[in-house]
């Protein structure tokens, strides 16, 4: 439920402003969830609170740049163990991860 | 003669209180069993573990309400009856396998990494990121024992990572942020250790390992391509560089997931190490500590673990390989089998003689047990997203 009110949220903010990404397709969306627990989770923490890499939670992330958020996913950082993950995403899957982190959508409730 | 019958009196009466105690005690005691084939599934998003017979190669009990366990460790008391587990968010629990039941629990940090229990059986470590150190703690009752923080020669905090036990009643242990080695030893006093930093040993060591008779500590180093080496019977010849570079020459691939140095893969004199950002395990003579050779896999290493008798080395993968997992005989240094137990191999436990290994499938939610004559599955089991599987053989093994 709070799943589908959130993509629901994020669709009607993307129609609102016109920048937010477009949700994913239902299948597509569940998979990157997952992605972003397991695999951005093993080190930022399963529930995001960090771990070898900082907290992803939305306090943490409150005030920084979207689109350096963005960059960063697809990227990666350099000089610390980030990686790029534009191989296995594309950018306008990258911005919908990076607003759900920022409303804590893939927070366990 | 008054006497005797009052010694006789006292003897029925102590005998029915024997028998009462005994009785009363039925409820609440479990069945007479050892330990020595069981061990725990970590259910790393359900907060709870399996108690699992790997005799029987069943469920015996699902322990609750241990937190955030992603990522999270466990070391066993030496008596093998009590699992010590480390969660991810600073939780410290203490379970007992054959009450399924949690008899302690503290939460000591915000962010944890793992543990060790020291030589005696009477201490509990464990390495945090936040804040950054190490903390003992009383086995028995958690009580808090010492506090180490972990700063840098620049006065920074520092995460900590690779914390063993050592020979000595020592622990021993990395500081990933100032790229240094501290051992701590608890002796004469626990509650003051005393403390050998050594530092300057790399960037950034990930991980680290302990050889099985104590003497080498191995700190693996994300921040360069190399190994930091520390003889544990001469800590005052510092650290000692090897592999320095092994990437030379090569450009390193993004690393999706850490690679674990826990699982201590040793094969007569060789020693066989996941290589940082390659699709290759490094082999290392134990005797000069140099690399003596490579074997080409399927991903980037996670866990590379000797089976108990050395003769295979078993592999699991990071993201986006993690379906698979690889056998390298020792000998030829060839991959031998590849396996796809499914989506997100997470973890490879031995049995203690090493026939059967159980293999943590998260996305399928089950274990798989493999018998390692014929690779063929010999049991599956369900368990909630597992991640860690732990023996308590380990309760025996220097270092953990």
């Amino acid at each position: 439920m709070p799943r589908r009110f959130s993509v629901c949220a994020a669709a009607l903010l993307a129609a609102a402003v016109g920048t937010a990404a477009a949700a994913p397709p239902p299948e597509r969306a569940a998979e990157l969830a997952r992605l972003v627990r397991n695999d951005c989770g093993a080190c930022h923490g399963l529930r995001l609170k960090g771990g070898l890499g900082p907290p992803l939670t939305p306090q943490a992330l409150a005030g920084k740049p979207v689109e350096l958020l963005v960059a960063t996913v697809l990227e990666g950082r350099a000089g610390t163990p980030m990686p790029p993950w534009k191989p296995f995403l594309t950018e306008e899957e990258a911005r919908w991860i990076v607003e759900g982190l920022r409303r804590g959508d893939f927070l366990e409730r | 003669m008054g006497t005797s019958w009052s010694a006789e009196a006292r003897a029925a009466a102590g005998a029915a209180a024997l028998l009462a105690a005994a009785l009363a005690g039925c409820a609440a005691q479990p069945a007479l069993r050892g330990t020595g084939d069981l061990g725990i599934v970590v259910e790393r998003a359900s907060g709870s573990l399996l108690v699992v017979d790997t005799t029987a190669r069943r469920v015996l009990h699902r322990v609750t309400g241990l937190g955030d366990l992603s990522h999270a460790s466990a070391v066993f008391s030496r008596d093998g009856r009590y699992a010590f587990v480390f969660g991810r968010d600073g939780g410290l629990s203490k379970v007992d396998l054959l009450t399924g039941r949690v008899v302690a629990r503290r939460v000591q940090a915000g962010n944890s990494i793992g543990g060790a229990i020291g030589q005696r059986g009477e201490l509990v470590a464990v390495s945090n990121y936040e804040p950054g150190g190490v903390r003992v703690f009383d086995a028995r009752t958690l009580e808090p024992v010492a506090d180490i923080p972990a700063r840098g020669a620049d006065g920074r905090p520092s995460r900590v990572v690779g914390l063993v036990d050592a020979p000595g009643r020592r622990f021993v242990f990395s500081l990933f942020d100032a790229g240094e080695i501290w051992i701590a030893e608890m002796d004469p006093d626990p509650r003051r250790p005393r403390i050998t930093r050594i530092r300057g040993v790399g960037r950034q060591p990930y991980d680290a390992l302990i050889t099985p008779d104590g003497r080498w500590y191995l700190a693996g180093l994300f921040g360069e391509d190399g190994v930091a080496l520390v003889d544990l019977w001469h800590p005052e010849r510092g650290a000692r560089r090897i592999l320095a570079g092994y990437g030379r020459g090569e450009r390193r691939l993004p690393v999706y997931k850490m690679p674990h140095l826990e699982g201590w893969a040793v094969a007569g004199t060789r020693a066989f190490l996941p290589a940082v950002g390659r699709h290759e395990v490094l082999v290392v003579d134990t005797v000069g500590w140099r690399e003596v050779g490579r074997v080409r896999v399927h991903g980037q290493p996670v866990f590379v673990e000797a089976r108990p008798d050395g003769r295979q080395v078993w592999v699991n993968f990071a993201f986006p390989d993690n379906d698979t997992v690889q056998v390298i005989d020792t000998e030829t240094l060839r991959v031998v089998r590849t396996l796809r137990p499914g989506r997100g191999v997470l973890h490879m436990e031995f049995t203690p003689r090493g026939e059967a290994v159980w293999v943590s499938v998260r996305d399928e939610d089950r274990v798989v047990v493999y018998d390692t004559g014929t690779f063929e599955p010999l049991a599956r089991l369900r368990a909630r997203s597992p991640s860690g599987i732990f023996f308590t053989a380990r309760a025996g093994r220097i270092g953990l």
